[in-house]
């Protein structure tokens, strides 16, 4: 098969599923369930051979769906303006990009896809709405694809909202709770702030260039001479990562995601759809590269949130929350990276694609932990688990091993790849940031594991708590496999080119970034066990974090002021423009003419008679006269 | 003296102005049917001489005298119609006076 063939098999399998699932085999879960999951075996599989064409892109067709105006020709081409007539041509198609860069992203989310599918067959095995479920996965898998194989805005655009519809569905799945129901909400429309900017960053970037096809902006974009309009174009295209992934000010939906099942956490909140916000950067890189104020703002909104995230962290007690701000810290790294330039949206990659993997482990391990504790989330009310789950415990430990970047594990080297290339580019201030962050994460992590493990099972349900079945622990194992490994060359397969272990050149270039990383990894584990070390509540209580920093407070009352505002406007035009000139004027209006001709109204049929009769004499004068 | 249109007319005027009166002045509903029948026996009429003296080709016109025919049916049935319901009136309020009869207002 073709790639192109592929490619479209990629796509559209998933949908096929969701459909059938959806229009018929709804009443058969288990069928449905399987059916799903099988798909996204076959995904898989598809993509892996996608993948042996490592870095080379292929050509591919695309297919008109928008055309206005004419395509700029081929001698205009050769002449290099690619934009002949700027905001008077517009083109839209379907089509894919297959590069090094899709290859590896569609790798990440088909692998993750499939076993978060294989896990949650166990996880969702007694859940009412388990064909509902998977059909949304399946749905998820196939936005997901649409995004990373696009070859245009437009078409990314609306593979972007399609993620965000299935995120929706997903958060909501247990929409009988309303936390579940709110948080979905709340995550949309949060979403809808940066989709609206990225929206408007599209046209903007169309009216520069002419073009909404990548391939041709990052050939034009050399020739836009308005460099401030540029820039903000940038910024509005960067807006959207904000929102998809989770960026401060924006990052107030993710922590409330948590609220859908934990499968749909691993695999969208924390490992590919979050990241969709860094992929379209790393997309994009070469119109970042050419807007340096814009670069700037990306790279500190991406230290800023990965500082935030990491403090908030600090102080959260529910596993997967703390898990949602790790996921925040680490996107603001790869955010941040996208910014830096010169390898830096390589290194951004890189962690993107390291992270996926032992985040998802971490997300599937915390899932395997409720699962077993009963649906209990509280890491105070866990505690012991080490010796109940061992396998849990182990692979939970790999990936937090990954996350905290201990030496030669795939965690150690992207951070590494992403400090350094900040450092390279003399970006001292966010690389401080990031240093401190790299001291926060073994922190928090470390309080995660030795409060939910280590010590005496504090509450009945964690005393009770046996190893999961094998279709759960076998996802684990898999992926705490690739957690430690994915940086090294036997598994990264396409993403090489864009970083990976390489153990010369850490020894060769052993400088400032591998020691403070280090120091970081040993202050932050050692403080994190001098202080939580067989303790049953916590020692430490900063409120400000574990009410991160207000913020959801902050924009309740941004919401409620302007709310209010809008709605005594509201009430005033209604009071006193609406309800005279609509209602009570008519109605006025209808009473003085009924109190007319009520008079006539006398109840003798002579009378009436004789009214008739004078009306037609005055008829009859009328039209003779 | 010779019969013209305007003799018809005129009496056909008579006829509709002693109806009309009769409809306006009258409280027996039994007398005011009556007088209506007589407004339309006095359109009827007009109908009629309006058709006679219509010369086409030199020849009267007949064309309404056969259309009277359907009005008279036509009347008739109405005239059941009415008399039904002045009985079905009187039945219920015990009266054939008009004046007495008079809900029909706001």
């Amino acid at each position: 098969m073709d790639p192109n063939t592929m490619a479209w098999s990629v796509l559209l399998l998933p949908l096929l599923v969701a459909a059938a699932i959806l229009l018929g085999l709804k009443r058969w879960s288990g069928v449905s369930a399987l059916v799903s999951t099988g798909s996204a075996l076959l995904t898989l599989i598809f993509c892996i051979l996608l993948a042996s064409g490592g870095e080379a892109a292929v050509e591919t067709k695309s297919y008109p769906w928008i055309s206005i105006g004419d395509r700029p020709s081929g001698e205009e081409i050769q002449a290099g303006n690619f934009n002949p007539h700027p905001g008077e041509a517009l083109h839209i198609g379907i089509g894919f990009t297959i590069d090094g860069l899709s290859r590896g992203m569609m790798l990440i989310v088909t692998s993750i896809g499939f076993l978060v599918h294989l896990f949650s067959l166990g996880y969702m095995k007694d859940d009412k709405g388990k064909s509902r479920y998977f059909a949304g996965l399946s749905l998820f898998l196939f936005s997901m694809t649409g995004i990373v194989l696009a070859d245009n805005f437009v078409m990314m655009f609306v593979f972007w909202e399609l993620v965000g519809v299935s995120s929706y569905i997903l958060i909501g799945h247990w929409y009988d709770k309303a936390s579940a129901a709110d948080a979905a909400k709340k995550a949309f429309l949060v979403n809808r702030i940066g989709d609206f900017g990225f929206m408007a960053g599209i046209l903007l970037v169309w009216i520069l260039t002419g073009s909404i096809y990548f391939d041709e902006i990052a050939k034009a974009v050399g020739g836009v001479g308005n460099a401030q309009l540029l820039n903000i174009a940038v910024l509005c295209v960067f807006c959207g990562a904000v929102g998809k992934s989770a960026q401060v000010p924006l990052h107030v939906w993710l922590p409330d995601a948590m609220e859908g099942p934990t499968p749909v956490s691993a695999l969208i909140h924390a490992a590919t759809m979050v990241a969709a916000g860094v992929f379209m950067l790393a997309r994009v890189s070469f119109l970042i590269d050419a807007a340096e104020f814009a670069a700037h703002t990306i790279v500190w909104v991406g230290a800023i949130t990965a500082l935030l995230a990491a403090l908030m962290a600090l102080q959260q007690n529910d596993i997967k929350r703390v898990l949602a701000y790790s996921t925040l810290s680490q996107l603001g790294y790869m955010v941040m990276a996208q910014g830096v330039g010169h390898g830096g949206s390589d290194a951004g990659m890189f962690h993107l694609y390291t992270h996926a993997f032992f985040k998802a482990l971490l997300f599937l391990g915390s899932g395997a932990v409720i699962y077993a504790c009963h649906h209990e989330q509280d890491i105070w009310k866990m505690g012991g688990l080490k010796k109940k789950l061992p396998i849990t415990f182990w692979t939970f430990a790999l990936g937090t091993a990954a996350l905290i970047a201990v030496p030669f594990t795939s965690g150690f080297w992207s951070k590494e790849a992403i400090l350094e290339a900040a450092l390279h580019e003399k970006l001292h201030g966010p690389y401080a940031i990031a240093i401190l962050v790299a001291f926060l994460t073994p922190f928090y992590m470390t309080r995660l594991v030795l409060v939910a493990f280590f010590g005496k099972p504090r509450t009945k349900d964690a005393d009770h708590a046996h190893e999961v079945g094998p279709v759960m622990w076998v996802p684990l194992a898999l992926l705490a496999f690739l957690a430690v490994f994915s940086a090294y060359g036997f598994v990264s397969g396409p993403l090489l080119a864009r970083g990976h272990a390489d153990i010369g050149h850490l020894f060769g270039h052993f400088g400032l970034t591998a020691i403070l990383s280090l120091v970081g990894l040993v202050v932050g584990v050692g403080a994190a066990i001098y202080f939580y070390k067989g303790r049953d509540q916590d020692p430490i209580s900063i409120p400000l974090f574990r009410d991160k920093f207000k913020i959801d407070e902050l924009y309740l009352g941004l919401v409620h002021l302007f709310q209010d505002a809008v709605a005594k406007g509201m009430d005033f035009a209604d009071r006193y423009l609406v309800d005279p000139l609509v209602a009570r004027f008519p109605a006025m209006t209808a009473l003085a003419a009924g109190s007319v001709f009520r008079v006539f109204n006398v109840g003798n049929v002579q009378t009436y008679a004789f009214f008739f009769g004078v009306a037609a004499v005055g008829v009859i004068l009328y039209l003779v006269l | 003296m010779e019969l013209t249109l305007n003799h018809f007319l005129f009496v056909s005027g008579a006829l509709f102005a002693i109806g009309l009166a009769g409809v306006l002045v009258r409280r027996n509903l039994l007398i005011i049917f009556m007088c209506l029948e007589l407004m339309l026996a006095a359109a009827n009429l007009t109908l009629v001489a309006f058709s006679r003296y219509h010369l086409v080709d030199g020849q009267p016109a007949y064309d309404a005298h056969v259309l009277l025919f359907f009005i008279i049916t036509v009347a008739a049935a109405e005239v059941a119609v009415g008399l039904a319901i002045i009985v079905a009136l009187f039945r219920s309020k015990e009266t054939t006076d008009v004046t007495q009869v008079s809900t029909m207002k706001y």
